[in-house]
């Protein structure tokens, strides 16, 4: 017979439970930091971590290899004091060996091979592009660490004090913003190489070129202003949640609220804008080098490396292959790196 | 237009006229902060010529009073002064004849990025998922990574030099094809990137599944409803893509060899002609703040959903 619906109760259901019971409802799990939950999402994202390998490869390559490389980026190799300049060396193909050097191979020396040949001056086109590579991505690290520093600075004491201190800040970014940042730049580029090159003349600075700094001078000044942006929008509406209100009415000292509220809520984004930026910075960079305003004449960048490779396109195209291969993937794993960081830290920020 | 709308739009102006000032004052001051003077590079001058070139220019005048001229010639007459390479030329003459060329190879580029875009956004977007928004996705990712003069001697080396379908040169016939997909590239994948996820956020709507609902069909839905709303973050990409196009014809100019304004603009800069210098920065970036201007004011009054600050 079919089971009615009826108001009868099982009283078996209403039995407290035993221990055993309780012990199967139960499960302790470690607890997990934020970070750690970031992470885990960053690991899961397959793109993301392949991005963050390539990222940390080309880095270790570009780190490590110039220390025990026989070659250095600005060695002439048919260039030995006190003998005529030995043209063989020039414009080698990947893998071939000047004259000279299959004299050396014939005698029974073991010649380093030039992996991705040499350049019209003779110079071991490998190690430039690794150099190349470093430059790179030493600017893009250093120029966001000062756009990092700048930005965070201003943003937050714009966003603390408010007022009049705010509305002035906010109307000198808004100007800087609207400037055309690329014209600018090329244009301080251009002038300050000439303005500086007495200033650092004998310092420590002298060493880093006058293009180099002159990149950095140009970013401390215009790029520090969408970070400075993003941060007092950060403290601002950080400050009016409720969780805030209710810390402050427990009797929280503001130290507390800035420690325990403000920065863990505010440094994910922070973070992940630096990471943005980075790609941004080597993309500004390697054009300025392209344009011939980067970095100084014997010294590497991919970006000048490429416009060299322009001259001789049509006998050595690689010349220009391989370093737009290298600045593409580190561009391109960046933003996917950075891309994937985000979403992992902040997933409000998705789309 | 209420009231609130058009004083928005008047601070706008007055913000874009305050930019171009600044950069008018920015680049006269910066320029002639440089030590060594325009001639610096050429042969040596005795004293007297010397003298007599920089009588000529006015560089004799206390900056200040150099500074005044300038802009007023600038703001009275379009004039910024001759060219201290082009013998005999104005500034004003070559930044004219190298935008003919210029805005020609700029309109043809934001035109197909604009049309191909929105096309291939709204292509993803109704097939979400699919292949073809899998291969539009990954296509234009890599595109945005590229820099444009990677992307640009790329093309050059592959059509230009291997597969010799166009010139390498620009001021040949066809030769423009080459720079105008150059410089179309990037802006065509991030217009794809933005119609394809304002498409998608539009498609979610209540009114699209109210249209829906109500039986209107899958087509009339997409241009009839969709694609209207789903424009408008294109609209405010216009004025950054100018930006774009502009520094971007900057190198592409010079690696496809093509007379235009970038070119000038580059090729003041290693000749140290101060006067195109600043005539080239100027009339650039005049360009993009007002194209910036504009779109910012088209945005705010196509969607009067947009809250004003």
């Amino acid at each position: 017979m079919q089971k009615r619906f009826t108001m009868h109760v099982n009283v078996d259901d209403f039995l407290p439970a035993t221990d055993a019971e309780k012990e199967y409802m139960v499960q302790m799990r470690p607890t997990s930091t934020f970070f750690k939950d970031g992470v885990k999402r960053l690991l899961k994202n397959k793109i993301a971590t392949a991005s963050f390998i390539i990222v940390v490869l080309i880095t270790l390559m570009s780190v490590l290899l110039p220390m025990f490389w026989p070659y250095s980026y600005d060695q002439m190799l048919g260039v030995t004091p006190g003998r005529p300049v030995d043209p063989s060396f020039n414009n080698l193909a990947p893998f071939q060996y000047s004259t000279t050097e299959q004299q050396w191979k014939a005698e029974g020396y073991t010649v380093f091979p030039h992996i991705f040949g040499t350049d019209s001056q003779g110079r071991d086109y490998f190690i430039r592009v690794v150099y190349g590579a470093r430059i790179s991505l030493a600017v893009g690290f250093f120029a966001s660490i000062i756009v990092l520093i700048i930005g965070m600075t201003v943003g937050s004491i714009a966003g603390y004090i408010g007022g009049k201190v705010d509305i002035f800040i906010m109307r000198v970014v808004d100007i800087i913003y609207s400037l055309p940042d690329t014209l600018m730049v090329i244009l301080l580029a251009a002038v300050m190489k000439n303005a500086l090159e007495d200033v650092i003349e004998g310092t420590v600075l002298a060493s880093l070129g006058v293009n180099m700094i002159s990149l950095f001078l140009v970013f401390a000044l215009l790029y520090w202003v969408s970070m400075s942006r993003l941060i007092r929008g950060q403290i601002l509406s950080l400050r009016e949640q409720e969780y805030v209100l209710a810390a402050k009415s427990a009797g929280a000292k503001p130290s507390w609220i800035i420690r325990k509220h403000l920065i863990p809520n505010c440094i994910s984004v922070v973070i992940i804008s630096t990471a943005l930026q980075i790609p941004s910075a080597i993309f500004t960079e390697s054009y300025l080098s392209f344009l011939g305003l980067g970095v100084n004449a014997p010294m590497p960048s991919l970006g000048s490396l490429a416009a060299d490779a322009l001259n001789g396109i049509n006998s050595y195209p690689y010349r220009l292959v391989i370093p737009a291969i290298v600045i593409s993937l580190i561009v391109l794993s960046l933003n996917l790196f950075g891309d994937g960081l985000r979403d992992a830290f902040d997933p409000k920020l998705k789309n | 237009m209420n009231s609130k709308t058009f004083l928005y739009i008047l601070k706008r102006i007055a913000l874009a006229v305050l930019t171009v000032w600044i950069v008018i004052t920015v680049t006269f001051f910066v320029t002639r902060a440089v030590p060594g003077g325009p001639f610096l590079g050429e042969k040596a001058l005795s004293a007297e010529a010397e003298a007599a070139l920089n009588a000529k220019y006015g560089l004799d005048k206390p900056v200040f009073e150099q500074y005044i001229t300038y802009l007023k010639d600038i703001v009275t007459r379009m004039d910024f002064g001759p060219s201290l390479k082009n013998r005999g030329r104005t500034v004003m003459d070559i930044i004219s004849s190298g935008m003919q060329v210029s805005v020609k190879l700029g309109l043809i580029a934001a035109g197909c990025a604009t049309v191909i875009g929105i096309v291939l956004g709204a292509v993803a977007a109704l097939r979400r998922n699919k292949i073809i928004d899998k291969v539009i996705m990954v296509i234009t990712t890599a595109f945005v990574s590229m820099p444009s003069f990677i992307m640009g001697t790329l093309l050059l080396l592959l059509f230009a030099l291997v597969l010799k379908w166009v010139p390498a040169n620009g001021a040949m016939e066809g030769g423009l094809i080459l720079p105008v997909i150059t410089l179309a590239l990037y802006p065509t994948a991030y217009i794809t990137r933005l119609t394809r996820s304002s498409m998608l956020d539009v498609l979610g709507q209540d009114y699209i599944r109210t249209a829906r609902a109500k039986g209107v069909s899958g087509v009339k839905i997409i241009f009839g409803h969709a694609l209207k709303n789903s424009l408008i973050p294109v609209i405010t990409y216009l004025g950054p893509m100018l930006a774009y196009i502009v520094t971007g014809s900057l190198v592409v100019e010079q690696i496809f060899a093509v007379n235009g304004i970038g070119r000038a603009f580059v090729s003041s800069i290693t000749d140290r002609d101060y006067p195109l210098i600043m005539g080239t920065t100027i009339v650039l970036a005049s360009l993009i703040v007002i194209m910036n201007l504009v779109s910012d004011i088209m945005y705010k009054v196509v969607d009067p959903r947009i809250t004003l600050e």
